[in-house]
């Protein structure tokens, strides 16, 4: 114990406290974004974004995504997904859709930790990709660390 | 066997498009939380649904440890012919459950 000074103790200290942050190797929003749609750049339109923009409960917060698609077999949205900024993980939903769904919606219940900044997107049959973003306060967070 | 619950509109027309919910008790644990002693809860959480008409595909989704517990999922379908809807729930430790629907379409 003797060879330990306060200073070492100290620095000890400090380097287990940095430690999660360290760990957290999880990529910013607009990079998982940018792994997703690859080298189309999103645009904004078409795509909807329903969630409530002042959330009591980050447990079960009710979100929907709207497409504005005719659904046809030349023309429809193969692939609706949603992103999230501040959650431990970026990914929310990646839903497939077909022309058999007839209209391109999509409605769940999601866990947000924090406040933060949801972006919902689309990719049609044509290969184009529309987004939305929400930005959503959370008063009650989900208890995602515990 | 988890309880599920499928939401179908009573009657269907053709050429209706029609509202489909598929809810699954699940606890989505995300691997992210832990316990009184401070050990972290495995993730345990469902990670693919499938809906198909018969052996068309209809709709599916990758779901990730945001997805609340008891996880719903709400989607369309264009009902052009009768068939039978086949849901598929797949998720950690083998997790898998099949339920299957009839769809009339009048």
């Amino acid at each position: 114990m003797s060879a330990l000074t306060r200073r070492e103790l100290f620095l000890a200290g400090a380097a287990v406290t940095l430690a999660p942050v360290a760990r957290a190797a999880e990529p910013a929003l607009e990079e998982a974004i940018r792994a997703w749609a690859g080298s189309t750049v999103p645009r904004d339109g078409r795509v909807t974004l329903e969630v409530s923009p002042l959330v009591d409960n980050g447990n079960v917060v009710p979100l929907t995504v709207r497409v504005q698609s005719p659904m046809t077999p030349a023309d429809h949205v193969r692939e609706i997904v949603v992103f999230n900024q501040r959650n431990p993980k970026r990914d929310v939903i990646r839903a497939t859709l077909t022309p058999l769904s007839g209209r391109a919606e999509v409605s769940t219940r999601i866990r947000l930790a924090t406040s933060q900044r949801l972006v919902a997107l689309a990719r049609m049959s044509d290969g184009s990709v529309w987004q939305h973003a929400v930005d959503v306060v959370v008063t009650l967070a989900a208890c995602i660390e515990g | 066997m988890a309880r599920t619950l499928i939401h179908l509109p009573p009657t269907v027309r053709r050429g209706d498009v029609i509202d489909v919910r598929a809810m699954i008790a699940h606890p989505m644990e995300t691997g992210f939380r832990a316990d009184s002693n401070g050990q972290v809860l495995p993730r345990d959480i469902i990670t693919r649904f499938e809906c198909r008409l018969d052996d068309a595909p209809v709709f599916a989704a990758d779901l990730f440890a945001a997805i609340s517990a008891n996880p719903m999922i709400a989607f369309t379908l264009r009902a052009e012919r009768s068939g039978t809807l086949h849901f598929e729930w797949e998720g950690d430790h083998g997790f898998r459950q099949r339920e299957s629907r009839p769809l009339v379409v009048e």
